[in-house]
């Protein structure tokens, strides 16, 4: 079918490369709201709190206002969303980047569920109780699963999107299938491991925070840093030798920055799917598929993302919550089935 | 063995009819407003640049796409009858596609492969016949795959392989055959080869063959009837004596050329005097 | 119309003819094509003589051994004096749950092969596509919220498992590519049924929680007599539905452009989809998602029979697979019990990877 592959060449050059300064305003603008974004987190949910008695708060005069430990809660909640929405965004920009998969993302390919493995693990076999114990364990898992499907993607020959979504989710079939091995025979670990497998950015203390705090720092520069190389891989690995660029450097380099993030943001919030899909995909309609764009954009499209998804999560389900790892699934799969019908996908 | 005196096999009137051909993709139009006539027991060869819908055509003809307008027409039997009229397998009974490179089964072995063919000359509680296994066998024999029965198909050279799908093709005993690039992947000797093949199956059978080739002078060399597309549209047919001339190359490929006599064949040969477009849109 | 063009007998004038006699060449032909038929026979056959063993061995041995000689009379509801309780251990323990394993196994089995063949891809089989966890999804739904008891469970899993499989062919449906974007489409939905899942657990008490997690593992603990026959009539209806599909999937695996020409009206392969569709969701019903056999009876399959898929080879596989992880799940750990689905996905994951690799490595041809 030559002629639907010359039209969709045509056509990726087209979409709107935007200028710099187009950028830069369209970084303002996602930034404006994004700050909105973090407002409606901290002042809205099953009981809304007044902007003034927030601001009180936080400018520590507090002591008057009655409800100081929800806002308390709901800053450490808002800063845990926009910390793992941006990871995520990142994160998954850089591993369609790698796998030159767009169908890549951490859920998808596996990483969510080797986090849980180790999470299972932790429970079931080492007595882990906590949720500050959980965060080594998953950040663990979540980094071994990402380097075993970029292992298995590369034992097998990089594969197309087809073949590398569905080695992960055969993956995360076989590391789910021995979570519940281990969880079915033990009612306690299990009651644990239900409320961590479902992804959520509420009931995380500042302090857990600031312990994965250097792991979102250090994945964040790898990544940004790469950038460059990003694009260079983009054009395939042979094209991207000719170009001067050390092929396995590049790759290793933006893996272990992509495990990092995702093992990062899982072990502070749990799972949570489909968000590394959507921004990215959203942002490179909006910026064309040059890096150096995509990449900030995502760093503010996806904490505004993931705290709309939580925010619309409090209010559905008064005086209860969805999860955010719930609700990013379900705004996710509908996007996911218009790419795969849409996507011009000449060689699945 | 390429001699250059075949005489083509004096069968009038036309397999395949197209008129106001439109074929579509995901809502894209490829072909436009087609009008075409495959000559019976002749070799077709349609000819143009990249992406003008030369495969869609044969897609089109091969009753694979359905036309969003106009219609394809199969003369059988002294009628002609819209291709879409007829069922699924009494088609293939008249008409084979070889797709560009189709998927190879894993494990699959030659003979099993080639077997496959007779599908539609089968009902859905008979067995496998004799007549079947006689078909495969002429149709192994023709292509010079016999020697390869036994081998499984995904050890066999691109050349090798290429065979015997056109065996496959055979075995369906059809009375048109559409090959889409039957020479991709191949080299100049094994193309060659591969040409030759259907010729000979054409001059001894009179089947009808219609070919996309990529190569405008392999196209002179093999056709008796050249047809030329460019944009969806048809910018011309006719034998390629008659056809393709310096002003021809240039309207359906953009490309300057100067087109001298084949010594070997006499078919008209192209060489390119510059690789610079002509028609503007340099890229 | 074709005797007309080519006379019956070779008049090929080809140039190129080989020397040999013709009969020669068509021994050969005939030959060539018996060959890997015979060895798909043998392996066939020897597969049906394990399964018939794998539940003698589930039946008979174990913390209670039944003699073989004692086995009769008590299938035909004969006393045995000298052991009174075995008649109801083997009729209401051990004969349903082997006769359960082998069912869901051959369901699982064929319908996992099927969806590989005709997806042409040894991995897009039904468990890890979407189509077990929408019957999960719906069945954990119908377990937690609406107490479903009895043949509920199987109808709700079957409305989930269809509306999987239906939302796939919409989204394939009229697009090029059209079995890959289902695959993808499959991949997308089980991911959100899987949320699903997780959230409804932790809506629910633990109890029932476990109850769910316990039967999305996958176990014959609820092998009665009512559930067995509702999914032996299944695969008694499905299994010929299944054999004159096969004839398809024949040709589905030259792919979408050569199998229409060929005369396979479009899309008529995927109706074997919708049989494996319907088996594997009765199964799952049955025993919840039993991991990897569906997945990977396929595979042994084609291993077993040169390459070449079988489809009744890998229904068997997967029923001597199920039978006899299912013994082991009971007896290999003392005083453990694991549910079969436990024991498959230990021994299945890492094969799993070997076949993920070895598919990628073929799939670059």
């Amino acid at each position: 079918m030559s002629a639907t592959q010359t039209a969709a060449r045509e056509e990726r050059v087209a979409p709107g490369e935007a200028t710099l300064p187009g950028l830069a305003a369209l970084l303002l603008a996602l930034l404006v709201v994004l700050v909105m974004a973090v407002v409606a987190s901290i002042v809205l949910g099953s009981t809304a709190i007044p902007l003034g008695d927030v601001v009180q708060v936080l400018t520590g005069h507090g002591d008057g206002v009655a409800d100081s430990g929800i806002v308390e809660a709901r800053v450490a909640r808002t800063v845990v969303g926009v910390l793992v929405g941006a990871a995520l965004a990142v994160a998954g920009a850089a591993m369609q980047g790698l796998t030159r998969n767009p169908l890549a993302d951490p859920g998808l390919l596996g990483v969510n569920a080797g986090a849980g493995l180790a999470v299972v693990v932790a429970i079931s076999v080492f007595g882990v109780g906590s949720l500050s114990g959980y965060v080594w364990w998953a950040m663990a898992g979540a980094g071994l699963a990402a380097v075993l499907v970029h292992a298995l993607a590369g034992l097998a020959g990089g594969g197309s999107p087809l073949r590398l979504t569905l080695a992960g989710a055969a993956v995360a079939a076989g590391l789910a299938s021995w979570s519940s091995g281990l969880l079915v025979s033990s009612k306690q670990s299990f009651d644990s491991f239900r409320f961590w497998q479902v992804g959520t950015i509420g009931g995380r203390g500042l302090d857990l925070v600031v312990t994965v705090l250097p792991f979102f720092a250090v994945g964040l520069v790898v990544v940004l840093l790469a950038v460059r190389r990003l694009n260079a891989l983009a054009l395939g690995d042979d094209l991207a030798r000719g170009l001067g660029e050390n092929v396995i450097l590049a790759r290793a380099t933006v893996a272990v920055g992509v495990a990092v993030l995702c093992g990062a943001s899982t072990a502070l919030a749990g799972p949570i799917g489909f968000l590394g899909l959507v921004v990215p995909h959203v942002a490179r309609s909006v910026v064309g598929p040059d890096h150096r764009r995509v990449i900030p954009v995502c760093l503010a499209a996806g904490p505004i993302l993931l705290l709309a998804a939580d925010i619309v999560g409090r209010l559905v389900a008064r005086p209860s919550e969805v999860q955010a790892g719930i609700m990013t699934a379900v705004i996710g799969v509908p996007f996911f089935v218009v790419l795969v019908r849409r996507g011009r996908m000449a060689s699945l | 063995m390429t001699s250059t005196t075949f005489a083509p096999t004096p069968v009038d009137g036309t397999a395949l009819r197209a008129r106001d051909l439109t074929l579509s993709y995901d809502g894209r139009r490829v072909v436009e407003h087609l009008d075409l006539d495959v000559p019976a027991g002749r070799i077709t060869v349609v000819v143009g640049p990249n992406g003008c819908g030369k495969s869609t055509l044969l897609r089109g003809l091969a009753r694979l796409l359905r036309p969003t307008e106009g219609s394809v027409h199969l003369a059988s039997d002294g009628a002609h009858d819209d291709v879409w009229s007829l069922r699924p397998k009494g088609f293939a009974r008249h008409v084979a596609l070889l797709p560009q490179s189709p998927p190879v089964p894993e494990g699959i072995t030659v003979v099993d492969l080639v077997g496959r063919g007779r599908h539609p000359h089968r009902k859905l509680v008979r067995r496998w016949s004799r007549a079947d296994d006689e078909a495969v066998t002429r149709a192994m024999r023709a292509t010079g795959t016999i020697e390869l029965a036994e081998r499984p198909v995904d050890e066999l050279s691109g050349g090798q392989r290429q065979r015997v799908w056109i065996a496959l093709t055979l075995a369906q005993e059809t009375d048109v055959v559409l090959l889409d690039e039957p020479t991709t992947y191949l080299d100049l000797a094994h193309q060659v080869d591969v040409l030759d093949l259907l010729r000979d199956l054409n001059r001894s059978r009179g089947t009808t063959v219609v070919m996309v080739l990529h190569d405008l002078n392999l196209a002179a060399r093999y056709a008796d009837h050249v047809v030329a597309l460019r944009d969806g549209r048809l910018v011309g047919s006719g034998a390629p004596a008659d056809l393709v001339d310096e002003e021809f190359v240039a309207q359906v490929f953009g490309l300057r050329s100067r087109v001298i006599t084949d010594p070997v064949t006499g078919s008209p040969l192209v060489v390119p005097t510059s690789t610079h477009h002509q028609s503007g849109a340099t890229s | 119309m074709t005797a007309d063009v080519l006379t019956p007998t070779g008049a090929c004038a080809d140039p190129r003819a080989v020397a040999a006699e013709e009969p020669a060449d068509l021994a050969r032909v005939v030959r060539a094509r018996r060959r890997p038929t015979r060895r798909v026979r043998l392996v066939i056959a020897t597969l049906a003589v394990a399964a018939v063993a794998a539940v003698l061995v589930r039946v008979l041995l174990g913390d209670y051994v039944v003699a073989l000689t004692d086995l009769l009379p008590i299938l035909r509801g004969e006393a045995l004096p000298d052991a009174p309780g075995a008649s109801f251990i083997v009729m209401e323990a051990k004969v349903p749950r082997a006769l359960l394993g082998l069912l869901a196994g051959l369901a699982f089995g064929a319908a996992g092969a099927m969806f590989q063949t005709t997806l042409r891809n040894p991995l897009a089989s039904p468990d890890i596509i979407g189509i077990s966890v929408g019957a999960s999804a719906a069945a954990v739904i119908a377990l937690t919220f609406l107490d479903a008891q009895g043949l509920w469970l199987p109808a709700a899993a079957l409305v989930g498992a269809v509306a999987v499989g239906l939302l796939m062919h919409a989204v394939g449906r009229g697009t090029t590519l059209a079995g890959q974007r289902m695959v993808l489409v499959g991949i997308g939905v089980a991911a959100l049924l899987s949320s699903v899942i997780q959230f409804v657990m932790t809506r629910t008490s633990i109890q029932d929680a476990q109850a769910a997690l316990v039967w999305l593992t996958g176990s014959l603990a609820r092998a009665t007599w009512p559930v067995i026959g509702m999914l032996s009539v299944a695969v008694l209806v499905l299994a010929p539905l299944l054999a004159v599909c096969a004839r398809w999937m024949r040709l589905a695996e030259l792919g979408d452009d050569l199998s229409a020409t060929l005369g396979a009206p479009a899309g008529r392969a995927r109706l074997g989809l919708v049989v494996a569709v319907a088996l594997a969701a009765v199964a799952t019903s049955a025993t919840g998602p039993i991991a990897f056999v569906a997945f990977l009876a396929g595979p042994i399959a084609r291993r077993l029979c040169g390459g070449r898929p079988s489809l009744w080879a890998a229904a068997l596989i997967g029923a001597v697979v199920v039978v006899l992880s299912d013994f082991a799940g009971d007896y290999l750990i003392p005083d453990v019990n694991l549910p079969v689905g436990v024991v498959t996905g230990a021994l299945g994951a890492p094969l799993m990877l070997a076949v993920v690799v070895t598919a990628g490595r073929a799939g670059k041809a």
